[in-house]
């Protein structure tokens, strides 16, 4: 299919789901309206809110929070993730040795450590931080471990007869393979950093998307929910699209998926 | 004139512990030189334990019993004086063709600026001085293998130690690549150790070719040594009357211990 159809399908969704919305929640079908102004809102009022935010300049300020926040999380939980990571797959007996409580730290759902790091690291926004690092830091950790462990072992006796030393089988052979599997869960663990920011803010914060949206819920004002929903998927959506570019640049030694060049 | 002996292998055996407990001996007393210079082929059926040689030759692996000695040195940890071209894919995939070369004078402190075009040189004389900038994956099979090459030449290894180096590649790019090893070979005539299965390809690259019986405890049953003029080029060569000598003589001996192992892979395939 050629893009501009694609586009223009893609487009089309929208548009159908959009007026759907419209025409259901403002015009009575069999003299009942089928999605009441109370629970859904409409469209219009929506993006009226979307606009009066933007015009208004309230909205930045959040979406920086929120992204400051994003970037930290991912930032220290990566480099914890890796760090360990890289530790625990060149120590085979301290992985055994954490082995059954790292399982048991990634079982916990995290959103019940937030009210502990509201606790310890106050309403601001590094207990926000905190809960993003505990999502991205296994994401990471996982993978790093893996590219450790899983480096080919003829790759690897290569290196050792062409003269390496261990710390040069680390940067030349080791490293670069653990980044590799870094990068390839590069949109999961953004994501996430995203996901940890905004559910902390949800659950008890002064500025962010997510305090937004919780502050719109609190007075049951839906539209204001619904418009934070949208300024939020569309900022996940830039950023995955930051990242997108990020890989392209970094792992173009890598083969596509469809395996040609 | 005594040329120093480059490999010496003294009835090393090669064994392995088996997950059971039991003691699978792949190598029984090998015995084994290889002169300075020399183009030495090892040739068996699969699962012979020709690889497990190699690898003992490269300090890879241990012998269980024996010793290997590299310039009448026993050897200790891995074989410095060797380079070894693998059968798999072993390049770096993530480097570049160049720096993949390249990392080979890289490890030992040679300044990458003064590393670089020596890397160049060598692609170009492997062939691919247009590729420089290719990752592995961007090359096919053959090219791949000549990246290897020219890895393992840059270090100027006094040993060359080669693991069915062709094994993955088709029958023409197979001749192509045979030739241009002979070529490289020929400027400066390194110690070689080329492990195939291929008996024609042996005999059209080495000055000896050293066959093994069947695993398990295969053992070293024949030696012959090559006469024919070189420089040789392969194609050429396998039309020569004493090739075809050679080859039905060697493959005599051959065909039985080809058809034991492989009434024995099928034994242990039923036996499983």
């Amino acid at each position: 299919m050629s893009r501009p159809t694609l586009l223009a399908l893609q487009v089309l969704v929208a548009v159908v789901c959009i007026v759907l919305w419209q025409v259901l929640s403002t015009v009575p079908v069999f003299g009942k309206i089928l999605l009441p102004p109370f629970f859904f809102s409409n469209p219009f009022d929506v993006f009226s809110q979307i606009v009066k935010w933007f015009a208004s300049g309230v909205i930045w300020k959040h979406l920086g929070i929120t992204l400051a926040e994003s970037i930290l999380a991912f930032v220290i939980g990566s480099l914890g993730g890796v760090l360990v990571g890289f530790w625990f797959a060149r120590q085979p007996l301290v992985a055994a040795v954490f082995d059954p409580y790292v399982k048991m730290v990634n079982a916990l759902p995290r959103v019940v450590l937030a009210p502990i790091f509201a606790l310890w690291l106050g309403l601001g926004i590094w207990s926000k931080v905190a809960l993003g690092v505990t999502l991205v830091f296994f994401i990471v950790f996982f993978n790093v471990y893996q590219g450790v462990k899983e480096v080919s072992r003829t790759v690897l006796d290569n290196g050792r007869m062409l003269g390496m030393s261990e710390r040069q089988l680390m940067q030349h052979v080791y490293w670069p393979s653990a980044l590799s599997w870094m990068f390839s869960s590069l949109h999961t663990s953004v994501g996430f950093a995203v996901v940890g920011a905004v559910v902390g803010e949800y659950l008890g914060s002064a500025a962010g998307l997510g305090y937004l949206i919780q502050q719109a819920e609190g007075v049951f004002d839906v539209a204001g929910v619904f418009a934070g929903m949208f300024v939020l998927s569309a900022f996940v959506i830039l950023i995955d699209y930051g990242v997108t570019l990020v890989e392209r640049r970094l792992l173009v030694w890598r083969p596509t998926v469809d395996g040609r060049g | 004139m005594t040329t120093p002996t480059a490999v010496a292998l003294e009835d090393a055996k090669v064994a392995f512990r088996l997950g059971d407990g039991r003691v699978y001996t792949a190598v029984e007393k090998a015995h084994l030189a290889v002169a300075q210079g020399e183009f030495v082929a090892i040739v068996g059926p699969t699962g012979c334990g020709k690889s497990t040689l190699l690898n003992i030759a490269a300090g890879l692996l241990r012998p269980a019993a024996g010793s290997v000695k590299i310039f009448d040195r026993p050897l200790a940890g891995l074989n410095r004086d060797a380079g070894y071209l693998f059968q798999a894919d072993a390049l770096f995939p993530w480097k570049t063709a160049l720096d993949n070369v390249s990392i080979g004078l890289e490890i030992k402190g040679t300044p990458r600026a003064e590393a670089l075009p020596r890397a160049q040189k060598w692609l170009t004389s492997v062939g691919l001085g247009a590729f420089a900038n290719r990752y592995p994956h961007m090359l096919s099979g053959g090219q791949r293998k000549r990246v290897a090459l020219a890895q393992v030449l840059i270090r100027d290894p006094k040993i060359l130690l080669m693991d069915e180096p062709f094994g993955p590649l088709d029958a023409q790019t197979r001749q192509v690549m045979g030739n241009l090893l002979l070529d490289l070979w020929n400027a400066d005539r390194k110690a070689v150790l080329f492990v195939t299965h291929d008996l024609e390809e042996a005999i059209a690259l080495a000055d000896r070719v050293v066959i093994m019986s069947a695993g398990p405890s295969s053992r070293i049953i024949g030696d012959w040594r090559v006469s024919l003029p070189r420089p040789r080029d392969i194609f050429e060569v396998r039309l020569d009357k004493e090739f075809h000598a050679l080859h039905r003589e060697i493959w005599s001996v051959l065909k039985d211990e080809v058809m034991k192992g492989y009434a024995q892979s099928t034994q242990a395939a039923e036996a499983v």
